[in-house]
């Protein structure tokens, strides 16, 4: 018997036993009714270029900075009197028509210097400064929610990344093209860690993960409509995982950034629509964050990319979302209105956004978010993202 | 742990099949940094790669200056591909299936040499009888990390390895920083190859050619900002953004040889890297408020000489080093201790090694430190004297664990704390792999074994389970993921 055997209801009910000793961690509680709202945060590791993603075409010094990026855009919906959406988002373009997306522009965590690791480090750790926490604020998102019971909490990740990282119960999965090991052999294993707390707890996690993950085929996540997929079926059932994070690399985009943007913009594209799609009734409860560590130089470099910047653009989607508008307080792109005069100024904070976002999705009070998940800020959490 | 087993497992990749642990662990330490082999047998007979990358990049060229006129093509499609490391086969085959076959054809080519180079490396540690000596290597490797996801690399990054790292083993800091820095590699890894000094008489020529279609080439400041921020003095090591870009205005023409347009004025450097007069930006630089007159390739090698004396740097390799041989959060004695030593000797990396090895921090406390997925395979490798894995089945299995060779996420290589891999997921893979691999390699006397590998330091819980295993096979993949083997 191997564990493909086992399906996520029977492993629910108990009926089947996995070996006493398989769950002898504390079990999470899972059981939710159904109905509850999700949240799904996309990282884009690398720093996402926010002004090739949503462009300012109607900018008048857009033109100058980036006249090589122009022919991306020909033909490209406007989808505000200023911003135009890269060709690439076309799922996205269909959710923001539907009024299931908003974008929030010139957004920028508080960091302020331009090493990805620090940058990451604290849009994860919601930290004020980078490396002084070592835990992540979609942890302490569960925390928050767990008044009466844990809400089940995934990285969809080979490893499990900083902004998961806590006290609270979270787990990680990614498909795997190993042979799955025998019943036996994972029981005398569960009990050789008996004694191990750090792997005792780190396997009763895997076990559970693995039984609610389906056999998907799935060898990887490279597949982005597959990812976007199986990121669905461990969440929209009433018993899946509330919260979940999935990670896209890719957006370092020094060089050649016309063909290096456009091919990580179809993948999140076709990973957020599979997404949606396969997540079926439930995405009317689901919200999305997608938010990069930092933005990139407002002007092409000499090898027709982008360096290290400042503010980028910020996707909020989902049923939940107030969406089809843009919110910004754009600064403009004079070189006077440039950040050091080489970045887009930021003039939203990105931490508002996402604890604005996640507060009001879970009906938490938004001071209290805001303090929780991005300590030792002064900005208040954004109001009115969600549908309440 | 026992001194022994400190020295075969936090020093070292465990103990070889068939092998006893030293009597004098730390002498046995020191004797493996003199007996170190730089270029070990199946080193030499690898082939000569330099002018693959750029032989890969004329093709991508060309490629898309015949297909200009159809924006939905992209050739950089097919580098995407080459990050083999992270790709699986079938996602690998559809990207490749696209491309035009001469292109295709090098990139399989790419693939090829990466997969050999990698396997290549995993068998080097396994057979070696100085393996303190070989992770000093992957340290270092890491350090100066450089990964097969942007075109061209795969040819190179085990070359990085192989020939700018293990030689400067037991050399000077300054030495191994400029030898890795200035790499094929890392040149291509982190866009140098292709960053021009704007005011050069290429760069020049360029703005004209180019004026008002955009597409005009010049600067590009990645390596430099990795340089100070990963290689040398840290992210706080007290560097301006005009420090950056003064480094990357110095490293302008340092670039990969046989490249469309350049190959004809470039001049061959050591290491395989090139330099071409034309595209660097003549004049005094100044970095970190000392200035560097024009003296074209050397400014930069002036520059990184500085870099690698300045304390910044020799704290933050310190607290690096601390951290890979004792815990996530190394004792400030340990870090203090490798900082004087390092200003002391001028960087010298042998002595820091001999310092580490005579350290008290270095052999005491319990094993926390979290193995990596490349640590433990390794290790388990050693263990079982599982040696007839192909090429194909050693990457395979790294790729798997989460960390083929040479192909971190990021500049800043793999991490070293427990949290980047102590996950769940990432130890039922170990626990799969490790019932597949007991199967299939001789499984007597596993108890005896394991108190071999590690001597004194053996639980009682995992002596117990070892001993109520219903096999041998069963008992071997029991103790490949005990405890004992997870942290060192």
């Amino acid at each position: 018997m191997t564990l493909t055997t086992f399906n996520r209801r029977s492993l629910l009910a108990g009926s089947l036993a996995l070996g006493a000793s398989s769950l002898a961690a504390p079990r999470m509680a899972f059981a939710r009714a159904a109905g509850e709202r999700n949240l799904l945060f996309v990282l884009l590791r690398g720093a996402m270029d926010g002004m090739a993603m949503l462009a300012p075409l109607g900018d008048p010094d857009y033109a100058a900075l980036r006249s090589a990026a122009l022919p991306d855009y020909e033909g490209a919906t406007r989808i505000d009197p200023i911003f135009a959406l890269h060709p690439a988002f076309t799922e996205v373009g269909s959710a923001y028509a539907a009024g299931e997306a908003l974008f929030v522009h010139a957004t920028a965590t508080s960091y302020r210097e331009r090493s990805h690791f620090d940058g990451q480090d604290l849009l994860e750790s919601g930290a004020a400064t980078p490396n002084s926490l070592r835990e992540g604020w979609l942890n302490r998102l569960v925390a928050l929610m767990s008044e009466g019971e844990t809400p089940r909490a995934l990285a969809i990740a080979p490893t499990m990344p900083l902004a998961l990282r806590g006290n609270a119960p979270a787990s990680n999965y990614a498909p795997s093209a190993l042979p799955e090991a025998s019943a036996d052999f994972m029981d005398r294993v569960a009990k050789l860690y008996a004694e191990d707390d750090q792997l005792a707890g780190l396997y009763a996690k895997a076990l559970e993960t693995r039984a609610m993950a389906t056999d998907d085929g799935l060898r990887n996540l490279r597949d982005a409509a597959k990812a976007g997929e199986l990121a669905a079926s461990l969440m929209r059932e009433a018993d899946g995982a509330r919260i979940a994070m999935i990670e896209l690399g890719g957006w370092d985009t020094h060089a050649n950034q016309r063909g290096a943007f456009a091919r990580p913009a179809r993948q999140l594209d076709t990973l957020l629509g599979a997404y949606a799609k396969a997540m079926g009734p439930a995405w009317g409860d689901t919200l999305v964050l997608v938010a990069t560590e930092f933005g990139r130089t407002a002007r092409y470099n000499g090898t027709g990319g982008t360096d290290h910047g400042t503010a980028s653009a910020t996707l909020v989607m989902g049923g939940a979302v107030r969406g089809k508008r843009v919110i910004a307080d754009w600064p403009g792109l004079a070189q006077s209105a440039l950040y050091e005069g080489r970045d887009l100024k930021p003039t939203t904070a990105l931490e508002s956004v996402l604890a604005g976002a996640a507060a009001e999705h879970f009906g938490i009070d938004p001071a209290r978010a805001m303090a929780s998940l991005f300590p030792g800020r002064a900005d208040t959490a954004l109001s009115g993202l969600i549908r309440t | 742990m026992s001194p022994q087993s400190v020295a075969l497992n936090r020093f070292g990749y465990g103990i070889r099949a068939g092998e006893s642990a030293s009597t004098d662990p730390k002498a046995d330490l020191l004797r493996q940094l003199e007996q170190f082999d730089p270029r070990p047998g199946p080193l030499t007979a690898r082939p000569d790669t330099s002018g693959e990358a750029g032989a890969l990049l004329r093709i991508i060229r060309e490629g898309r200056r015949e297909r200009a006129s159809d924006p939905s093509y992209s050739m950089e499609d097919g580098a995407a591909a080459t990050s083999e490391a992270r790709t699986g086969r079938s996602a690998r085959a559809q990207q490749l299936a696209g491309l035009p076959p001469e292109y295709r054809a090098k990139l399989r080519e790419a693939f090829g040499r990466y997969r050999k180079d990698a396997a290549t490396r995993v068998r080097v540690t396994v057979a070696s009888s100085t393996p303190f000596a070989e992770r000093l290597v992957h340290f270092w490797s890491n350090h100066f990390s450089v990964s097969t996801g942007k075109p061209g690399t795969p040819f190179e990054v085990g070359n990085h390895e192989f020939n700018a790292i293990r030689p400067r083993l037991t050399g000077t800091f300054a030495d191994m920083l400029k030898a890795a820095v200035l790499s094929p590699a890392m040149l291509l890894y982190l866009d140098q190859f292709q960053s021009i000094g704007p005011n050069s008489t290429f760069g020049q020529g360029q703005a004209r050619r180019a004026r008002g279609n955009g597409r005009r080439r010049g600067l590009n400041e990645n390596l430099a900002r990795e340089v100070l921020e990963l290689h040398t003095l840290g992210v706080d090591g007290g560097y301006s953004q005009a420090d950056v870009t003064g480094l990357a205005r110095a490293l302008t023409g340092w670039t990969i040889p046989n490249l469309a347009r350049i190959a004809r004025f470039a001049e061959d450097k050591p290491g395989g890297a090139a330099f071409v007069a034309v595209a660097h930006e003549r004049g005094t630089r100044r970095v970190l408020g000392k200035s560097y007159p024009d003296t074209g390739a050397d400014q930069a090698i002036a520059i990184l000489d500085d870099l690698a004396a300045h304390p910044s740097t020799a704290r933050f390799i310190a607290t690096k080093l601390a951290r890979h041989f004792t815990t996530d959060d190394p004792p400030q004695s340990l870090i203090a201790r490798l900082e004087r030593d390092f200003s002391r000797t001028g960087g010298d990396l042998g002595s820091l090694a001999r310092t580490l090895v005579n350290a008290p921090e270095t052999w005491e406390g319990e094993a926390t430190k979290f193995r990596t997925p490349i640590e433990w395979f390794t290790s388990v490798l050693r263990f079982t004297g599982a040696e007839r894995l192909d090429d194909n089945r050693i990457t395979g299995a790294l790729r798997q664990l989460g960390q083929a060779p040479w192909s971190a996420p990021s500049p800043a290589g793999f991490d070293d704390v427990a949290d980047a891999w102590a996950g769940p997921d990432a130890l039922l893979r170990r626990v799969e792999l490790a019932e597949r691999i007991a199967r299939n390699v001789p499984s007597d006397a596993v108890l005896a074994r394991a108190d071999a590998a590690f001597p004194g330091s053996l639980s009682n819980a995992t002596r117990t389970w070892l001993s109520r295993a219903e096999s041998g096979s069963q008992a071997l993949g029991l103790l490949l993921v005990a405890p004992e083997m997870m942290r060192r």
